[in-house]
């Protein structure tokens, strides 16, 4: 177990560096600098700017005065956000990411699997059908689109809510039913499937008929095995959560890391760009080592190696 | 008598193939079939639209601004006085033919490399498969961003050949994967074993065994791409690094509608409700699909 977590987060490391590497020549690619205004700088000023950002270097030792700053937490500074650090503003926007990013996956959780549950249990009947019909649904319709609707529904037609911005519970409400609508379906769907397949197993039918009461065999024996799935699937839905967020808030205007990202993409702030794709890939990579071990320990027949 | 019997028998049971099974059971699903009749209809809207609107896309017309529905402007007109209507079929073929060509590029990667992986083995798969790990560690949207930026630049720039290629060049992963899974479990499989015993050479197995095989899996797979490339095109649009201005994109319509939103709200609903309805017909055909190719299900 301990072998398999030290192997996977060197084997971590290596990734994050082969991604800060494509990264950083893609986006030395991007046509301009952070220096391109609509009135052009005089080039001495331009001259000084990378000089003082370190600019005037070679790329590749750009690159690795860059890594070595990452290896000491320090993610440089920011050419478009008057010489912040990036890891401040980082820190600025990731209560705001986290928090939407958190409360859709409980949510989506809290929906999803007891309507995917209801629904195996009561396999073709109304409650099965609505279910299904609704993961469908949700599960191809893009966040922003739904975004747009309710929007269009609950601000614009009956006034109850916000449109955008960040602060208040009500202007919370809408960006995470929409991050939470498709994490919401994949549950459902995933934990019908799971349900209708332990309910089908040997162990269930001896629970049954050792005389065990109904409520019983659901809750310890259907309940607990239908879950497995459910949890492999929670890592890239809570990492999808967090990176697919930034169509979200750029929708509503929330300063989260992803509304960050775009900006950054369009100043040509390359230490922000890098900062939150690293950002990004460490979520994502720590939240499926996260579910690994998680699942290895829920489910003994996992071994880990 | 008993022999013309069983003759009569063998006779009243036709000949199935699996494609044509899963023909019959696709032709069965409803849901599958209205998923693909609005395919059909928003394709041919698509085609043919400079029949069905006499406005063209870019068409600016500063006497007709933000006009309401009318019989003139079916869906009324943006504030550069655009029909609304002619946007909306003209940017059906920016959806459709993202959403459609970026596969094939997703082919053009994702196959052989998912094939050679599962068929080789070894050193080579290892290779192959290490890079595709890095590939998923990469937040996909954010490289699709990352990558369409770096395109602006050269000459295909804000075109919708630009967004095949970013899109393809992120997209293609899965498919790999598929693939590789797929041969590593057939190459096992009996009949592979015995084309092998009788003297089949590599190229010859994973061209006639081992590729149509795999084949059900990924045309379903590519079924499900493709609403996500036409998310993918919207969501570009919509931020503003998809297709430049004035080509018609869903993304950019809803970009335009934004800032209009409590003014002229319809302004937005039409891309938004064509968007969703086109992604869910997608994977209603997906779902459908998926149902009829799966082995295990046949009776």
């Amino acid at each position: 177990m301990l072998r398999f977590v030290i192997r996977r987060i060197l084997w971590l490391v290596l990734v994050l560096f082969i991604v800060l590497a494509i990264t950083f020549i893609l986006m030395h690619l991007v046509p301009g600098g952070p220096w391109d205004r609509e009135k052009a700088l005089a080039p001495k000023v331009v001259e000084a700017l990378n000089k003082r950002y370190g600019l005037d270097k070679p790329l590749w030792e750009q690159f690795f005065n860059y890594i070595g700053g990452v290896l000491h937490g320090d993610l440089g500074i920011s050419y478009s956000r008057s010489d912040r650090t990036v890891t401040s503003i980082l820190m600025e926007g990731l209560p705001k990411t986290a928090t939407l990013g958190v409360l859709a996956f409980i949510l989506a959780q809290a929906l999803g699997i007891p309507f995917g549950m209801a629904a195996a249990l009561k396999q073709n009947s109304l409650i099965d059908y609505i279910s299904v019909l609704f993961a469908t649904i949700f599960a191809s319709i893009p966040g922003f689109v739904l975004g747009i609707l309710l929007m269009i529904i609950f601000s614009v037609t009956l006034h109850w809510l916000p449109t955008s911005g960040w602060g208040s519970v009500q202007q919370l409400i809408m960006p995470v039913l929409c991050l939470a609508a498709l994490p919401a379906a994949q549950s459902a769907r995933i934990t019908r499937a799971s349900t209708l397949d332990v309910m089908r197993q040997d162990y269930v039918r001896t629970a049954r008929s050792k005389g065990l009461m109904e409520n019983v065999v659901r809750v310890r024996h259907i309940f607990r095995n239908s879950l497995i799935p459910v949890v492999t699937v929670a890592g890239p839905e809570l990492a999808n959560l967090v990176t697919g967020s930034f169509i979200i808030e750029n929708l509503f205007a929330i300063p989260g890391i992803g509304r960050m990202f775009v900006q950054g993409i369009g100043a040509r702030d390359y230490s922000l760009i890098m900062g939150s794709i690293l950002f990004y890939a460490i979520t994502i990579a720590l939240l499926n080592l996260v579910v690994d071990i998680l699942y290895a320990a829920i489910d003994p027949r996992i071994r880990l190696e | 008598m008993a022999d013309t019997a069983r003759i009569d028998v063998v006779a009243v049971r036709p000949h199935h193939t699996i494609w044509g099974d899963a023909l019959i059971r696709l032709r069965r699903n409803k849901l599958a079939m209205a998923g693909l009749a609005f395919i059909i209809f928003i394709s041919l809207a698509a085609i043919l639209a400079p029949l069905l609107t006499p406005y063209g896309f870019a068409d600016q017309n500063y006497d007709a601004i933000l006009e309401d529905p009318s019989s003139k402007h079916w869906l009324g007109t943006d504030q550069l006085g655009r029909d609304t209507f002619a946007r909306l079929i003209y940017g059906a073929r920016t959806s459709l033919s993202v959403g459609i060509f970026t596969q094939f590029i997703v082919l053009c990667i994702g196959l052989p490399i998912g094939a050679i992986a599962g068929y080789a083995g070894g050193k080579v798969d290892n290779v192959l498969m290490r890079f595709v790990d890095v590939m998923y560690a990469f937040p996909d949207l954010l490289l699709v961003i990352l990558l369409s930026s770096v395109f602006r630049g050269t000459f295909f720039g804000g075109s919708i050949y630009m967004l095949f290629l970013a899109i393809g060049l992120v997209a293609w992963v899965n498919i790999s994967r598929l693939v590789r899974g797929q041969i590593l479990s057939l190459k096992t499989r009996d009949f592979v074993n015995a084309a092998r015993a009788m003297g089949g050479m590599g190229n010859y197995i994973t061209w006639r065994h081992l590729l149509p095989n795999a084949l059900g899996p990924v045309i379903v797979s590519i079924t499900f791409n493709i609403p996500r490339a036409i998310f993918t095109e919207a969501a570009l649009s919509y931020i503003g690094i998809g297709v430049k201005p004035p080509n018609p994109s869903w993304g950019a319509m809803i970009q335009d509608g934004f800032s209009l939103i409590f003014a002229k709200p319809y302004m937005l609903v039409f891309p938004a409700i064509a968007l969703a309805l086109l992604m869910l017909s997608f994977t209603f055909l997906g779902d459908g699909l998926r149902d009829a190719l799966d082995p295990k299900l046949r009776r």
